[in-house]
């Protein structure tokens, strides 16, 4: 009797940490533009504090995915969805569900950076205010954490006040990513934030990702294998729309399971 | 029928050859065409040279005649009496000044709502339907808004505001207001369009609500444009015509008061040169001091519209 109250808690606690690591779970997501089927029964489960790479070729649906996550997809005219995917327990589809609230929790960084056309300053603080935040120390608080965090503060840190647009276009993204932390967000969806950098930034930004999972759960889309394979924890292939493979990077670089895995990861075609 | 390689029997490289020598004439067309088109771009620039000319010449003779101080200082407007005469520019300015604000409290908030809305909020569908309705207001000839402003609009006014005159700057000035909105809408529309969506995705990422993006992050970015827009709006106020000469009267007096009979600076110039003043009477010469004024006032409007248009544009 004792016995079983024992194993029943146990099973409850296990049950509970498990749920408490999965950010993101989607089971059987459909996704259609207009008539075209973009995304298949996809079947996932996204930890937390992990980087989960997302791969494939052009037109796989894995920027579909990545904005399906926090329904910046809904942005698009003519998508239809369905299945359900589940943001720490809470269906994000569901109509009680506001999808400001959402994003406040999920944050996300884009293909191209597109910082405001404002100051570096009210870039990042424009977050907060509009979540209501306007106490000035506090402002100048977040703005200096969260640049650092981004690591580009000491690039930037004496001319917070002039246009963010002078800055360059890795600075740019950084920016972006100092945006998206000041929210203090509990994900953050990275939608090939390096595709449009040179390498050098690139290496910044994969430096700040590893970085930024120790407090973040982060999921990031990339057409750069190598780029998955540095920096990520868990890796999903990716292709037509439909989820090939999805297992620990190590595992999904080295000894994939499916064929198509591997004839993409060794590029023989994408 | 497909023509292999080996059997085609015309050769492109020598047609381009054999066709390049037939067209002779062709180097004298190039070399003609650019001219003619500066020819007619001159005409315009040209044409308001002209007009300036024109203006600073008579305006002077005007002045030989009434002192500036006086035009400039004097606050009463009456030019009919030779010999008793008195020609301060203020009653013209401050009807019009007092038209074109009426006129702004309309379409400025009317205009810029209407941009935000369309930019921001209708369906690909609702604009195309909106936008060509707000333009067929544009397209109005003006006589036929004085006209509504006169036998419409100024006896609805005067259930509401009993001592309302037939004449007064109220009514002319909501019209003209009405007539403006489409300006200032497709203009600020435009100016909120060309911001990329990129920002705008940027700050729905953020969980900004869409009235917070239109508000917080569109507007400022659009900032040069619209305000370009008002400018070019009171630049249009200024000088519109048709509307307040109907509507306005023409009272030339020197009151804030919206319900008295005014007159504005173009009304005083449709009263002259629609009468019978003589060609060489002050009268004749004054219209000319006050054309100048009017074009000084719509190009200082004008001007502003391009500085801030340049001073304040973002590039995204």
């Amino acid at each position: 009797m004792e016995l079983t109250v024992v194993k029943e808690r146990k099973n409850k606690q296990v049950e509970e940490r498990s749920e408490k690591n999965v950010v993101y779970r989607t089971k059987n997501l459909n996704l259609w533009y207009g008539e075209h089927h973009a995304l298949k029964n996809i079947d996932l489960d996204i930890y937390e504090n992990e980087v989960t790479a997302i791969i494939g070729p052009s037109g796989c649906g894995k920027s579909t995915y990545i904005k399906t996550l926090n329904r910046m997809i809904e942005l698009v005219p003519s998508v239809r969805t369905s299945g359900e995917i589940t943001y720490r327990g809470r269906n994000i589809f569901d109509k009680s569900y506001r999808v400001e609230e959402l994003r406040t929790q999920v944050g996300m960084v884009f293909q191209k950076p597109n910082p405001f056309p404002k100051s570096i300053y009210d870039n990042v603080a424009y977050g907060p205010r509009i979540h209501g935040i306007r106490d000035k120390k506090i402002l100048d608080e977040i703005v200096e954490r969260s640049l650092r965090g981004a690591a580009i503060w000491d690039e930037v840190k004496d001319r917070l006040h002039t246009n963010a647009y002078g800055l360059s276009g890795g600075q740019q993204q950084r920016l972006c990513i100092a945006r998206c932390l000041a929210i203090e967000p509990d994900v953050i969806l990275m939608d090939e934030p390096t595709s449009a950098l040179d390498p050098i930034s690139t290496l910044k930004v994969e430096e700040l990702v590893q970085e930024l999972k120790k407090n973040y759960s982060i999921i990031i889309v990339t057409h750069n294998m190598q780029q998955a394979a540095r920096i990520s924890d868990k890796t999903a292939f990716f292709l037509n729309g439909e989820v090939i493979e999805y297992s620990d990077t190590d595992k999904l670089f080295s000894n994939p399971d499916d064929k198509r895995t591997e004839d993409y990861i060794t590029g023989r075609f994408g | 029928m497909a023509m292999t390689d080996g059997n085609r029997s015309y050769s492109v490289r020598d047609m381009i050859k054999e066709n390049k020598k037939k067209q002779s004439g062709q180097q004298f067309v190039e070399w003609l065409m650019p001219k003619l088109l500066l020819l007619t771009a001159t005409i315009s620039v040209l044409t308001t040279i002209g007009i300036l000319f024109t203006l600073l010449f008579e305006t002077f003779v005007f002045f030989e005649r009434v002192s500036i101080v006086e035009f400039l200082t004097s606050k009463e407007w009456l030019p009919w009496d030779e010999k008793t005469g008195s020609f301060g520019v203020a009653p013209l300015v401050t009807g019009t000044l007092l038209t074109t604000a009426i006129a702004m409290v309309v379409a400025i908030p009317i205009g810029l709502a209407s941009a935000i809305y369309l930019s921001e909020y209708a369906s690909e569908k609702a604009r195309k339907i909106l936008k060509p309705i707000l333009e067929v207001l544009a397209g109005i000839p003006t006589i036929v808004y004085g006209f509504f402003a006169l036998t419409f609009v100024t006896p609805l006014l005067q259930k509401i505001i009993p001592n309302l005159g037939i004449f007064n700057a109220l009514s002319p000035g909501l019209v003209m207001g009405i007539m403006i909105i489409p300006m200032v809408a497709s203009l600020s529309e435009d100016a909120m369009s060309s911001v990329p969506n990129s920002i705008r995705e940027g700050a729905l990422g953020l969980g900004s609500t869409k009235l917070e993006v239109a508000l917080k992050v569109v507007l400022p970015a659009a900032t040069s444009g619209i305000a370009a827009s008002f400018m070019l709006a009171i630049s249009r106020a200024v000088g519109e015509t048709m509307i307040v000469a109907v509507a306005g009267g023409s009272s030339p007096v020197f009151t804030f008061d919206v319900t008295k009979s005014i007159q504005t600076l173009t009304a005083y110039i449709v009263q002259v040169t629609t009468g019978d003043a003589g060609y060489g009477t002050t009268v004749y010469y004054s219209i000319y001091a006050v054309g100048m004024t009017l074009f000084l006032f719509t190009l200082a409007m004008n001007l502003l519209a391009q500085y801030i248009s340049r001073r304040f544009r973002e590039e995204y």
